[in-house]
């Protein structure tokens, strides 16, 4: 089996595009499958939320 | 042939709906016929005529929901009733997506990705680049300010389990023919490329598609990979990716030039490379590196161009870039319209590879540049915003684009800056490179053409004339194409390149005899 | 096992109750005779624990109303000094199985939903849902409604109920979601359905022209007479669900117009609560925001186990009322899904393709995501002695959520 780095080189792109859209839609023009997350700071961007959801979440 | 059904109590569903989840399953491999029905006295009817009754059947209630499956094999019927539950809700699947706001999200929905794109606050980069390397996906990571600690877990993770990261503060990858994020629309060819800038690896592959050749793949670092707190994990990493590619038969490094450490631990396993090896980093090799080692050393990236197309097309070698005969006339004739004030340089750059570069050649022609981004301490400017002497600015320095639009993508603030510029009667040159390609500003000329225009014509007005030279970086198959782009500017009469290292040349040909005087 | 393990599972756990509930009319009796602990000059309330002192104008004139309505005084002022005296017991309804809209007002005499959640045995209790005294207004004609209900509607239902032997609600529920209602604020559909049921019932237990009529004109006419029974369903559905350890899941959201308070599974009785927010909404002729009191009443129940706002996609009959477009509804209803842990196998809204409602509050996702449950609602007046003035959306505050996760963290992970 090739590694995910070989896949990279050889197989077709599947991307999950984490945050800028534009990204996405020029993968989509190469005709790449890609999803696009509309990302946003977890817990609104409060640190002691994050720390607490890291050990539970 | 085997028969089976299923009671629920008081699970109701309307007739309609039923009706689907029916079709659903009739359509399931091996079954033969199915019912789906509320247990009203009707419905049980028709059961009967199923072959089904029975206790269970006859206690049924109307709100009870039956199930019944006719297969092939008790196997089937047996799986069919099991999984009723997923027929029941499957409907859900086709009700169109909403938007997604997590990484988690995305993996449900892209369970065989490869590659996850960053292009989020700096602060949250290292949690969620991890959570997709967990996953088991290469990262490729645009966003700056990933602290160099948080940088080197992810690499060393990432290269403990055969992963790639891209980055962060990456702007540009080709895989396989694909561009991700500020990509240029290139052949596919021979030549591999790897380089922590993306500017730079624009440069070069625009180069070389230009020039009839194209690239197998090319490989953004970030532009920290080099330095010796990372020590080139992911250069090292893309390099052994590009050895063992087939389709690879030179490979080019382009890069600033590394730390000192990573710089000699690069160079080791460069020489030691199967496959022909092009190395620039901008300006001569350090005395204390081995440069007689089979790599083909490179000053310039359009030098690197040169000497990858000659491996791969197994060309004659031909001479460094040079100005032509009509370009040293041209410079002449550009000269003698300057007034007597005017004497100085002044580049308004969006690349920070063209910066550098371009301080470079300026340098080594004797010709003293202060910038934001100097490469020597003492030729730092006092602020980004007052040039002084000759200067080169990196319009994409941290400085400018908190919180603002880089001038990749938005030129408002390089425009503000040429006009400023024109009031300054001193200034005879304006250096501007124009990046085109996915991501980048749909019309890079467009948006700084009046300004331009406006400087020149105020140059005149003071007897003089601005010599407004520059580059452009991309190709024809670009979104913006790049004779549209090129046609713009040469209408409204800058002096243009497709090179930034030959538009830095041709700058100091027109400095020259201002030197001399 | 890992602490998220044990999450999932006690979520699994808590979610798996929270579909299987099946709630069923059982009886329509008078608050004294069946809510454990309600007892002597006591009046229940909505939302988290409050005192007398620190409600705001609507709960205490809805408490003056219902003070009046018993009879244990003769006038307001009387009335107010009891209270300020501390001679009335005052207790949230949450703490009695039981649930009331707005300001939520329950006592002895008055006629409460019992509905019984067949699959776990539980029973809970809901008052009669109207517009005026739950809403703060103690006038004489705002009680001569409670007094119908006392003495005739409630009477009346209950004996035709008692004759028909129950009536099994997931049914009605299931068919109103699909008709449009969002089992908070809309109940056109589901509030014809019990009537039809009742109607029958009541012909079948032969009730008396004079009493029939006025009860038939009652629940015919009134289109939100099933709210009172989604609400007793809804904490029929959600108390099983209650006190499982490493649960995270909502079990309660509820709001007295002063908090906002929240009870999450494996935190068993604990309240979490936050200043109650401002309803975004729409007024009612003669009123404005400026009026307006603060986000009240139990009904929030019903999001808690999936209906209401988070529904609102399937009810675009709503907006009218709580404004908003139906893009931005479905937008909701897509959005409650991301903090929650299941779409409902049975519960379905056609308008976005049969899909589940969501059900299972998490509030590790509310926290993640920052996305906190969105309530559809109506608004009383900031001042005692008004009807209701208008309607609209509010969301639960997240401060109530962080801090129960901070509980959650204290309690749990360092086991």
């Amino acid at each position: 089996m090739q590694n995910k780095i070989e896949e990279l080189l050889h197989e077709p792109l599947v991307v999950i595009n984490v945050g800028l859209k534009g990204f996405a839609e020029s993968l989509e023009q190469q005709e790449v499958e890609v999803v696009q997350i509309d990302w946003v700071p977890p817990a609104g961007g409060d640190p002691e939320m994050i720390d607490l959801l890291e050990r539970l979440l | 042939m085997a028969t089976g059904f299923i009671v629920r109590k008081n699970q109701y569903y309307d007739s309609v709906f039923l009706m689907g989840v029916n079709n659903r399953l009739s359509q399931i491999q091996g079954v033969q016929q199915t019912a789906v029905l509320m247990a009203s006295e009707k419905n049980k009817e028709l059961l009967v005529n199923f072959g089904l009754h029975g206790e269970e059947i006859e206690s049924a209630q109307p709100n009870d929901l039956i199930v019944t499956v006719i297969a092939e094999t008790p196997q089937i019927v047996e799986t069919v009733l099991a999984n009723l539950d997923q027929a029941l809700i499957s409907q859900e699947a086709s009700a169109p997506a909403s938007h997604l706001h997590s990484l988690e999200e995305g993996l449900v929905e892209k369970p065989f990705a490869n590659l996850a794109a960053f292009s989020i606050p700096g602060e949250y980069v290292y949690r969620e680049a991890m959570k997709a390397l967990e996953a088991n996906l290469n990262v490729f990571i645009f966003s700056s300010n990933v602290p160099l600690e948080e940088e080197l877990k992810l690499k060393q993770f990432a290269s403990e389990h055969k992963l790639l990261v891209m980055g962060p503060d990456c702007g540009t990858s080709i895989l396989g023919g694909v561009g991700i994020g500020f990509a240029n629309v290139v052949r596919n060819g021979t030549i591999g490329v790897i380089g922590p800038s993306g500017t730079g690896l624009q440069e070069f592959t625009s180069q070389v598609h230009n020039a009839g050749y194209g690239i197998s793949h090319a490989f953004g670092t970030g532009s920290h990979d080099l330095s010796d707190e990372i020590g080139g994990v992911t250069t090292l990493m893309a390099l052994d990716a590009l050895e063992t590619d087939e389709q690879t038969e030179v490979i080019a490094i382009v890069a600033k030039p590394p730390g000192q450490k990573t710089l000699h631990h690069l160079v080791a396993r460069l020489k030691n490379c199967t496959r022909p090896v092009v190395a620039c980093f901008l300006g001569t090799p350090p005395e204390d590196v081995n440069t007689n080692s089979g790599i083909l050393w490179a000053r310039m990236i359009d030098d690197a161009v040169l000497s990858a197309i000659q491996v791969s097309g197994k060309r004659e070698s031909t001479p460094g870039i040079q100005l032509t005969e009509t370009e040293h006339g041209l410079a002449r004739q550009t000269r003698a319209k300057w007034s007597s004030e005017q004497c100085y340089l002044r580049g308004l750059l969006a690349g920070g590879t063209f910066c550098h570069q371009s301080q470079q050649i300026l340098l080594e022609a004797g010709i003293e540049v202060y910038s934001n981004a100097p490469l020597k301490p003492q030729y730092k400017l006092t602020h980004p915003d007052h040039s002084y002497k000759h200067t080169l600015i990196d319009m994409g320095d941290d400085a400018y684009t908190l919180g603002k639009p880089h001038p990749m993508i938005d030129g408002t603030m390089r425009k503000q800056r040429i006009l400023a510029e024109s009031y300054d009667p001193s200034v005879a040159i304006l250096l501007l490179d124009f990046i085109l390609g996915y991501n980048a500003s749909m019309d890079p000329v467009g948006e700084l053409l009046d300004a331009i225009v406006e400087a020149k014509q105020r140059m005149q007005q003071h007897a003089g004339d601005l010599a407004v030279v520059a580059s452009i970086c991309g190709t024809q198959e670009d979104p913006q194409e790049l004779d549209l782009q090129a046609k713009l500017l040469q209408e409204a009469g800058v002096i243009l390149f497709h090179s930034n290292a030959k538009a830095s040349l041709f700058c100091c040909e027109l400095l020259k005899p201002a030197k001399e005087v | 096992m890992d602490i998220k393990h044990k999450i999932e599972i006690a979520n699994e756990e808590a979610t798996r109750r929270l579909i299987s509930g099946d709630p069923v009319l059982v009886d329509i009796a008078p608050a004294g005779e069946v809510i454990p602990g309600l007892e002597g000059r006591m009046i229940t309330h909505s939302g988290p624990p409050i005192k007398w002192q620190r409600m705001c104008g609507a709960q205490q004139g809805a408490i003056i109303g219902q003070v009046l309505y018993e009879g244990w005084a003769d006038s307001f002022d009387e009335a107010k000094s009891l209270l300020d005296k501390g001679s009335i017991r005052l207790e949230p309804n949450h703490h009695h199985q039981t649930v009331g809209p707005m300001a939520g007002t329950i006592s002895p005499s008055a006629p409460v939903w019992v509905v019984e959640n067949k699959s776990f045995g539980n029973r809970a209790f809901c008052r009669q849902v109207e517009g005026r005294q739950q809403f703060g207004d103690y006038s004489p004609e705002a009680l001569a409604s409670l007094h119908q209900w006392r003495d005739v509607w409630g009477p009346t239902l209950r004996k035709a109920l008692l004759k028909m032997g129950g009536l099994e609600l997931k049914t009605i529920i299931t068919q109103a979601l699909q008709m449009g209602d969002e089992l908070h604020n809309r109940h056109s559909a589901s509030s014809s359905l019990f009537s039809n049921a009742m109607a029958v019932a009541m012909a079948e237990a032969e009730i008396l022209r004079e009493s029939a009529v006025p009860t038939l004109k009652y629940i015919t006419r009134h289109n939100l007479i099933f709210l009172g029974l989604a609400m007793a369903c809804g904490k029929a559905i959600a108390d099983p669900a209650s006190n499982i350890e490493y649960s995270t899941v909502v079990t309660a959201m509820a709001r007295n117009g002063t908090e906002f308070g929240i009870r999450i599974s494996g935190l068993g009785e604990a309240w979490f609560t936050a200043p109650a927010p401002v309803v975004d909404g729409l007024y009612l002729p003669g009123y404005t925001a400026e009026d307006a009191g603060l986000d009240m009443g139990d009904s929030a129940i019903t999001e808690t186990v999936g209906w209401g706002a988070f529904t609102l996609g399937g009810a675009p009959g709503i907006l009218a009322l709580v404004g908003g477009t139906p893009e931005e509804a479905i937008a909701y209803t897509r959005e409650m899904k991301k903090i929650t842990t299941k779409a409902h196998p049975t519960y379905l809204m056609p308008a976005l393709g049969f899909a589940g409602i969501s059900i299972g509050i998490d509030i590790r996702k509310v926290v993640q995501t920052n996305l906190t449950p969105i309530i559809d609602t109506a608004i009383a007046h900031k001042d005692p002695g008004y009807p209701i003035i208008g309607a609209g959306l509010v969301r639960a505050p997240m401060e109530c959520f962080k801090q129960a996760l901070i509980a959650f963290g204290q309690r749990y992970n360092s086991q």
